[in-house]
């Protein structure tokens, strides 16, 4: 049986947890707490294994991962947003992880190229997203000063979340029904928190799909200046 | 637990001076036997504070050793090296809290010890003073200064102390491991461009030095050795282990296709040995002091990251306080540790 790769939906998903995977490698060294470096690591790790082979379906990881500009990028604008404050961070990965176990758990059920895949992130996303919905409960419900950054990192990140659901060619999913469950699941998670789902748009001017279409928010080409600039600097070279 | 201590677990507090001796002797003996001691055993008051002093010292040496290797994970130039760094990285994470955790079965809490080393009054490793200037360190790093603290610790899987003992078995296998990555990355290197083999030529050479300074100072200078000798904390001397290590070193490089930075280093006959030229002691001692090149920003960095996370740290605290008896909210933050994926490690290592 012959596999169709569908090159747009492969680094859509591949750029999006490569990038990701970056932001949460800034972090090493950092963290506010010992155990934190260690789970911050662990999921850029498994984000990191998931773009590999999902760039692998394309052509070659590193030619992708550092040899293409800014404009070719397909990731979300979500997930090249600085890391800010830990609240930042965890609001990133709650929206975030949220989306990939819905994709994921879809996907790893149907019979596209992506099925494979799928069937093991969708464990890793699993500990991804309890991760960050547990931090979420104790930043929302924790502190005033917590609750407080918690919920301005959430509001700030809001605008970003409708770009998830923007349709990317060869990617079947039921993105009205996996909306509305992100929404739920999100809702429920920021409810115990005793935060209050953002009231702005899920999407603006620059948001709509944009990542997707290759127009990123300003932070990303600085991240991938510093991300290529070594493997740039040796054309041809192997590492 | 020791057998021979095991008839003595009771607090030394409020001994006579003749109990003290006869416990003392216990101990003694527990420890020529070659048993392990334990937390709840008797130990002399020295004896404990030589090991915490050790094991956090330790424990510090993972956590800052993370910075100047952390330092390169946004610019690993390739996505196989940028995994097995992140794994790696992260491996010193978990190393420095399996030593916290031995720290405090001798009664000395984990904030304490931070406390201590943020304030200065307990150290780390004067290597993780030198800074990463290109990706080849990396790869020395790993050769070198891993290379260099196996040899400082496979000896202590055997230290007389149990829990020290056990999280040095555990720690080694990881180590063992990073340290062929880096001795691997540096074999690319050396064999790739003409660019490359000069980058890793001028990494050894920057690190070589800095390598055998690790295992402390000449042994006539070596404030703790005898006593750490004698209570088999320590199994082998300062200038033996760095002899050993130059021995496993030299073949090393010769296999690397690299040199070492030092031309007195010749293969001794009749010792059986290499000879290997003068170390600058003077500079060893102003690293130590706080005076070597990333003493500040080593230190800056990890205040800072523990201020910063202040406020997330009271979070946790205050739900926890709020969601008392509540099931998992107890559980904490600490659920990184061992999570399900923690296997990754291994498997990013080998791709």
């Amino acid at each position: 049986m012959t596999v169709t790769v569908h090159t747009a939906a492969a680094l859509a998903l591949g750029d999006d947890a490569l990038v990701l995977s970056h932001r949460l490698g800034e972090w090493a060294g950092h963290a506010p707490v010992l155990e934190e470096e260690v789970a911050l690591a662990n999921i850029a790790l498994d984000l990191l294994g998931q773009a590999r082979i999902l760039l692998s379906m394309v052509g070659d990881e590193d030619q992708l991962a550092y040899l293409r500009e800014e404009r070719a990028f397909h990731n979300l604008q979500l997930v090249e947003q600085p890391n800010a404050d830990f609240a930042h961070t965890i609001a990133r990965q709650l929206y975030f992880s949220t989306y990939q176990r819905l994709l994921y758990s879809e996907l790893a059920g149907g019979d596209s190229e992506f099925a494979g895949l799928a069937a093991k992130a969708v464990k890793e996303v699993a500990y991804h997203q309890d991760h960050a919905e547990q931090w979420t409960l104790r930043l929302g419900d924790g502190t005033e000063v917590s609750h407080d950054r918690m919920r301005r990192a959430c509001e700030a990140l809001w605008r970003f979340t409708g770009e998830m659901f923007q349709p990317v060619e060869g990617l079947e999913v039921d993105r009205a029904g996996m909306r509305e469950a992100w929404l739920e699941s999100v809702a429920d998670v920021l409810r115990r928190a005793t935060l209050d789902i953002p009231e702005g748009p899920q999407s603006g001017a620059w948001t709509a799909g944009a990542g997707r279409q290759g127009l990123h928010t300003e932070p990303f080409g600085r991240m991938l200046a510093e991300m290529q600039h070594l493997h740039r600097s040796h054309p041809g070279a192997s590492w | 637990m020791a057998t021979a201590a095991a008839h003595h677990t009771a607090r030394a507090d409020g001994l006579t001076e003749a109990d003290a001796a006869a416990y003392e002797a216990v101990f003694d003996a527990a420890v020529a036997a070659d048993e392990r001691i334990e937390p709840r055993d008797w130990m002399p008051d020295a004896y404990r504070a030589t090991l915490v002093r050790q094991i956090a010292q330790h424990a510090h040496s993972e956590i800052i050793g993370m910075q100047p290797e952390a330092n390169w994970i946004t610019r690993a130039p390739s996505l196989r090296r940028k995994a097995i760094l992140i794994a790696k990285v992260q491996d010193e994470a978990g190393h420095g809290l399996y030593l916290y955790s031995a720290a405090e079965t001798l009664g000395t809490g984990r904030e304490e010890l931070l406390d201590k080393l943020h304030t200065g009054r307990q150290k780390y490793s004067s290597i993780f003073n030198y800074p990463t200037l290109t990706w080849a360190d990396v790869g020395a790093i790993g050769w070198l200064v891993d290379g260099a603290a196996i040899t400082n610790q496979v000896p202590l899987c055997r230290c007389s102390y149990g829990p020290y003992a056990r999280a040095m078995v555990r720690i080694c296998k990881e180590e063992s491991f990073h340290q062929r990555q880096g001795y691997e990355l540096l074999l690319t290197l050396s064999r790739g461009t003409p660019q490359q083999h000069a980058m890793a030529q001028d990494a050894v050479d920057r690190w070589w030095w800095p390598s055998l300074m690790m295992f402390g100072p000449p042994d006539d200078e070596s404030a703790h050795s005898a006593q750490s000798m004698a209570w088999k904390i320590k199994r082998h001397s300062n200038d033996e282990l760095r002899q050993r290590f130059v021995d496993i070193c030299v073949p090393q490089a010769e296999s690397l296709g690299l040199t070492l930075p030092d031309p007195q280093l010749r293969w001794n006959e009749e010792r059986g040995h290499h000879d290997f030229g003068p170390i600058d002691w003077t500079e060893f001692w102003e690293v130590l002091k706080g005076n070597g090149p990333c003493n500040e920003e080593r230190i800056t960095q990890r205040r800072q990251a523990h201020d910063e996370g202040a406020w997330v740290r009271e979070a946790a605290a205050a739900y926890a306080a709020k969601h008392k008896g509540a099931g998992r909210a107890a559980e904490g933050h600490a659920r990184g540790v061992g999570g399900p994926s923690a296997d990754q490690t291994d498997e990013s290592g080998e791709a």
